[in-house]
């Protein structure tokens, strides 16, 4: 096999592509984990978001309006998530986990009907400039717009989070929810937007599984990146800087694994597979050891349900 | 008095409820179970369209998804069978303690296991494709097709039906062009588009110009399609999904065998046996073939589908290698049906060594 510079350069635009709705569908959870909320139902909301997204397409023929009904969609689970544990005060745990299974049954009764169509091509960007450069074409040219709009992402979290007043915000209520409210800020207001917020990164993560990645509908098609997007959250210890690497990192095993495959490298292939979950947690935690960071990126209140009266 | 009355009410009703029951139960009534759910669109989709065939032959038919292959299908069993089910298919390799131990308890009621080979009770029989057959096919036009002579194979697990359609498609290739190599990439999965997507690019990425699949999604077909790539449709007719790829399609169809035996328990004519239809009684089916196929090789596939559908040709014919260079089938010999319900080894061509 001849490596030459295009071949790594499409295995690294492989490797962005299928991070793409891990790093949206983390960040979405981080803000919503900012605040002090834990959202277990990171998976159902994700799969909601993929069905209202291939069904809309496939009914109204738009992309647009597909994208947005799929945000919005993954806005409308969470508004049930928010309700339970804002305002009627239930547990984030279970409240989450019913929140998956509901996303997987429901996701799988609309889908009925949409088994077996092809989707429809999602247009890229800069597609004419994708010869140009060596090594750098396939991977910043030739790109839908999600694709772009998720490595932007986490540096807009993290700015949003650090220099802005709605950011301190949103750290304020989610380290202490009962000073936060003594400053006269709304804490429930603000949970709630940023559950909803996560609702829609969620859905638009589903959206672009289900119509540029792999444009089709099957049930359970998310096939379990909800939890892992999940589990990036926790590792990266909320830091959005530190998602991008971890979800380029679990993408980037995934897909070399399977080159290692072809190739012929003798390593068990049940090894290989695992790899990517192994590796991606020993170098989340390796680069996030130092633990004055990690006291003061962890929302102290998270998971705790807040009354305003108590 | 009031109390007789009562009594006698109640077990007329009764009495009128079983004999509602009985009426009814005169018509056959079929179950099916699945593994998976039936908008996978792939191995339980092509089941239940085979169910759908039974409907529309008059009968009534019920069916659960997504049944774990472990206790639960036992009590999904039972359940079944004492709710008026007259035949109960189980779709899976899986079900097939089980079905047997169900089996037992109900000797009225006939159970149809797809893929096993227990038959433990004079009420269970089995039921099977030789999708190898249809592979062999695939293998031919691959191995005409391919000018990188680099053919990618995105395997699920590795399980006898696999290798067997992996050595199957590679042993075909070879005879049409001698230099080809499968490659073979494990995803461990079914189904997970995203997973079989990857799988496919780093096989396209390693110059892999042709790519077959055992996994049921459309994800692969797709993903040849954006690459220019030829790939081959996996259980239904993949052709729409991407037109220029697709060269042809292996088409489980479970219908008229599940309508002949529906049928056979309302006649009474049900019995035991073994069941393992290839093209040649039509549960494999060939889709159409795609025009980017020249004519000559059309007819050359068309003539060893006919060849295989009377039993002139046999996939596994020998003289067949293992990897070691190890005799399997002796020249002029055919694999026997032992043989390729337990192969685990891969012939030679194939890269790479079977997971354990």
């Amino acid at each position: 096999m001849i490596i030459d510079i295009n071949f790594i350069g499409l295995i690294i635009a492989s490797i962005m592509a299928s991070a793409v709705p891990l790093i949206l569908a983390s960040c979405g959870e981080l803000i919503t984990e900012r605040s002090g909320v834990l959202n277990l139902g990171v998976e159902g909301m994700m799969i909601i978001g993929a069905i209202s997204g291939f069904a809309l397409m496939t009914v109204t023929g738009s992309l647009i309006i597909a994208v947005l009904g799929a945000m919005i969609a993954g806005v409308l689970i969470s508004t049930i998530f928010a309700f339970l544990t804002q305002t009627l005060i239930t547990n984030h745990v279970a409240t989450g986990l019913a929140l998956t299974i509901f996303g997987i049954g429901i996701s799988a009764m609309i889908g009925k009907n949409f088994v077996g169509i092809p989707g429809k091509e999602f247009p890229v960007l800069f597609e004419g400039l994708k010869d140009t450069i060596p090594l750098l074409s396939p991977i910043l040219f030739g790109h839908s717009i999600v694709f772009y709009f998720a490595f932007a992402l986490p540096f807009i979290t993290s700015y949003f989070l650090k220099k802005t007043k709605i950011g301190l915000i949103v750290r304020a209520v989610g380290d202490s929810p009962e000073s936060a409210s003594n400053q006269g800020i709304n804490v429930k207001f603000v949970r709630y937007a940023c559950i909803l917020y996560g609702g829609a990164m969620c859905g638009l993560a589903g959206a672009y599984l289900s119509m540029i990645y792999t444009p089709q509908w099957i049930e359970n098609m998310t096939g379990g990146r909800g939890w892992i997007a999940l589990a990036l959250v926790v590792f990266s210890t909320w830091n959005p800087i530190k998602i991008l690497i971890g979800a380029m990192i679990f993408g980037g095993l995934t897909i070399i694994q399977f080159h290692m495959q072809a190739i012929g490298v003798r390593i068990p292939v049940q090894f290989l597979t695992a790899l990517p979950y192994i590796v991606t947690i020993i170098v989340l935690v390796v680069i996030s050891r130092d633990s004055r960071k990690i006291r003061l990126s962890t929302p102290s209140s998270l998971g705790k349900s807040f009354h305003k009266d108590n | 008095m009031l109390k007789i009355f009562i009594r006698s009410f109640v077990s007329s009703l009764v009495l009128l409820f079983t004999l509602t029951v009985a009426a009814v139960s005169k018509d056959v009534k079929a179950a099916f179970v699945y593994i998976g759910p039936t908008g996978d669109h792939g191995w339980t989709y092509q089941h239940d369209v085979g169910r759908k065939a039974v409907e529309a032959a008059g009968f009534k038919t019920t069916y659960v998804e997504g049944v774990p292959e472990s206790a639960d299908a036992e009590r999904v069993l039972r359940q079944l069978a004492n709710s008026g089910h007259d035949v109960i298919f189980t779709t899976s390799f899986g079900y097939m303690n089980p079905t047997n131990k169900v089996a037992k308890e109900f000797p009225n009621v006939k159970f149809e296991h797809a893929t096993g080979y227990k038959r433990e009770h004079p009420n269970v029989a089995t039921y099977a494709a030789r999708f190898y057959e249809g592979r062999a096919i695939l293998g031919t036009i691959a191995g005409s097709m391919t000018k990188s002579n680099v053919i990618g194979y995105v395997a699920s697990f590795p399980i006898p039906e696999v290798i067997r359609g992996i050595n199957s498609f590679t042993l075909a290739a070879q005879k049409v062009n001698p230099n080809i190599k499968t490659k073979i990439v494990w995803a461990f999965t079914w189904y997970d588009p995203g997973k079989e997507a990857e799988a496919a690019k780093a096989l396209i990425d390693q110059g892999a110009d042709v790519i077959a699949q055992h996994t049921d999604s459309t994800a692969i077909v797709q993903i040849a399609e954006k690459a220019g790539v030829y790939a081959f449709g996996q259980a239904s007719d993949m052709d729409k999904f991407a037109p220029k790829a697709v060269l042809t399609s292996v088409e489980n169809n479970w219908g008229p065998y599940y309508v002949e035996r529906v049928k056979a328990v309302a006649n009474g004519t049900w019995s035991q046996k073994d069941t393992w239809h290839g093209i040649g009684d039509g549960m494999v089916v060939i889709s159409d073939l795609d025009s980017a196929i020249p004519s000559n090789l059309k007819k050359k596939v068309k003539k060893l589908q006919s060849d295989l559908a009377s039993g002139k040709v046999h996939a596994f014919t020998g003289p067949i290698y293992d990897q070691k260079g190890n005799l399997m089938v002796a020249e002029g010999k055919t694999a026997d049906d032992g043989m390729l319900a337990g192969m685990m080894t891969y012939v030679k061509g194939v890269e790479g060594d079977i997971p354990k």
